[in-house]
């Protein structure tokens, strides 16, 4: 593909996963123009599954969650621009302005400010709450550990689940707290959920779930419980809050952009002409499902990331993902494709429930629509091969088409 | 182009076997990457690209060398 000849310069909001995958995807299709990624984190790229779970362990130092050593960096032929968040975006001029003043202009502006923790009301300025995005967090978060005798996760989402099996596992006293009748029970249905509860409770995570969290307690500017709607107060020395993830836009109100949990796009992944938007902070109408989606998961910040520079680069090209998402809690490494709706019909297709290794295979009136693995990668993978469709992105044949 | 793969950082997405399937698979185990060619032919080098950048878990590692 020959890039459109407008395109001579690319500015990236946001230097992560996404933002990154934005540079190396333009720089793989043929791109030799200016490029240049803006981000607020002082730190190079980095990783934040791991924060989770490795660095959060102890298994790894920070260090070894950085996306990509200097040498790969330097090969990209990019303008890091560091420590600065961008604090307006001027569409038209596709101009961006930066905290310290400076203004970037360039022919396209990809927003990937990706997404912060959403909180408790109560939760600022009280010592020993955490929530859990950067590298700074994981760090803090494991210094208060160490320290800890009881924590009390609030949020029975994915986060919540592993850092709940993460701090199980040093030692700590955990109870995991949410609305769901199990962990991560809207996202995987009952059956799956329902061994994840026994998995929890099994490794002697108290599960305090169906009953909502109201808010915090604490004495001397720290806190000392979680309390419920039942009127129960979990008593704590560590409160992690993981309930969820709000797009970065607010250096974007007064874009014109529009703004809708996310940068709003068309199936092209575009907000405006030149502007686009990748990764955890972009809402974009996925033509097959038919409708608007925000993905919060690591694939799709490549995927997605594959196809804004395809169409930066002149192509016409919609995004429409399998989406996937994968974790790890205790010795459980479960594998997401497609969607698995409440109501679908679940059948075990490969493996074994009860030995905890199996493939389930989720229908909607007969048809596939999502797979999911529990410690059967492959087999997972192979099922959604066969049955979800072809990737959109790894795909050489649809980018050299 | 020199391959080599962090098994220890692998996730098991099986994002590089479907991005390069004749360089990359996975162990029926546990769905680890399997590097089924460390030194692939120069055809192959862009689908390898690809996949190490696609890697969710960036996992692998591209060095130049013949
Ligand atoms: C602890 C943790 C564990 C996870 N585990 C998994 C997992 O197991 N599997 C999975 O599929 N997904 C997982 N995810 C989700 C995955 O990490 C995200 O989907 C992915 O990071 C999204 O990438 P992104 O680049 O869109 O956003 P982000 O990674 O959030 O990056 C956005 C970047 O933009 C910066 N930024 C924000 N505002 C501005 C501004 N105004 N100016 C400049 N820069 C700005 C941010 O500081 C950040 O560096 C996990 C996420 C977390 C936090
Ligand atoms: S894409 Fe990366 S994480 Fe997934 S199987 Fe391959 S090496 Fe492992």
């Amino acid at each position: 593909m020959t890039p459109a000849p407008e395109v001579s310069d690319v500015l990236v909001v946001g230097a992560s996963a996404a933002g990154l995958a934005t540079a190396e995807a333009l720089r793989r299709k043929g791109y030799t123009g200016g490029l240049t990624l803006l981000g607020d984190e002082a730190h190079p790229p980095y990783d934040r599954p791991p924060l989770s779970k490795h660095v959060l362990s102890g298994a790894w130092e920070p260090e070894r969650a950085r996306l990509r050593g200097q040498d790969a960096l330097d090969g990209l032929g990019a303008r890091f621009v560091l420590g600065d968040p961008a604090v307006s975006l001027d569409p038209a001029a596709r101009g961006v302005r930066t905290a310290s003043g400076t203004v970037l202009r360039a022919d396209a502006v990809v927003v990937a400010t990706g997404a912060r923790p959403r909180t408790l009301p109560d939760q600022e300025g009280l010592g020993g709450v955490h929530v859990l995005r950067t590298v700074g967090d994981a760090v803090a978060l494991r210094a208060d550990l160490l320290t800890a005798e009881r924590l009390v996760v609030v949020g029975d989402g994915v986060l919540g689940a592993e850092v709940a099996a993460t701090a199980r596992g040093l030692g700590l006293d955990v109870t995991l707290a949410g609305p769901q009748p199990a962990p991560l029970a809207a996202r995987l249905g009952p059956l799956v959920s329902g061994l994840l509860a026994d998995l929890h409770a099994g490794h002697g995570v108290r599960l305090r779930l169906g009953a909502a969290v109201l808010g915090l307690t604490g004495r001397d500017g720290r806190v000392t419980g979680v309390r419920l709607d039942t009127g129960d107060v979990l008593p704590a020395d560590v409160v992690v809050v993981a309930l969820g993830a709000v797009p970065n836009t607010d250096w974007l109100l007064d874009s014109g952009l529009l703004l809708d949990n996310g940068v709003v796009c068309d199936a092209r992944c575009r907000a405006a002409a030149g502007v686009y938007a990748v990764g955890d902070v972009a809402r974009w109408h996925h033509e097959h499902l038919g409708s608007s989606l925000r993905l919060e998961n690591r694939t799709n910040a490549t995927e997605q990331a594959g196809v804004v520079a395809d169409n930066i680069l002149g192509a016409d090209r919609a995004y429409t993902p399998v989406p996937y998402f994968w974790t790890d809690q205790f010795d459980a490494k479960l594998q997401v494709f497609g969607r698995l709706p409440v109501d679908a019909e679940v059948s075990v297709v490969d493996g074994d429930v009860t030995a905890r290794r199996f493939v389930a295979l989720y229908r909607l009136a007969g048809e596939p629509v999502g797979v999911l693995g529990w410690n059967m990668p492959k087999q997972a993978r192979l099922l959604r091969q066969r049955l979800l469709g072809q990737a959109p992105t790894p795909g050489r044949a649809r980018t050299t088409a | 182009m020199k391959v080599t793969v962090d098994e220890d950082k692998c996730c098991g997405a099986g994002s590089c076997v479907l991005a390069a399937p004749d360089v990359f698979d996975q162990r029926d185990e546990d769905g680890v990457v399997v590097l089924l060619d460390p030194e692939p032919a120069e055809h192959l080098h862009a689908a390898v690209r690809e996949a190490a950048e696609v890697c969710p878990a960036a996992a692998i590692l591209l060095g130049e060398r013949a």
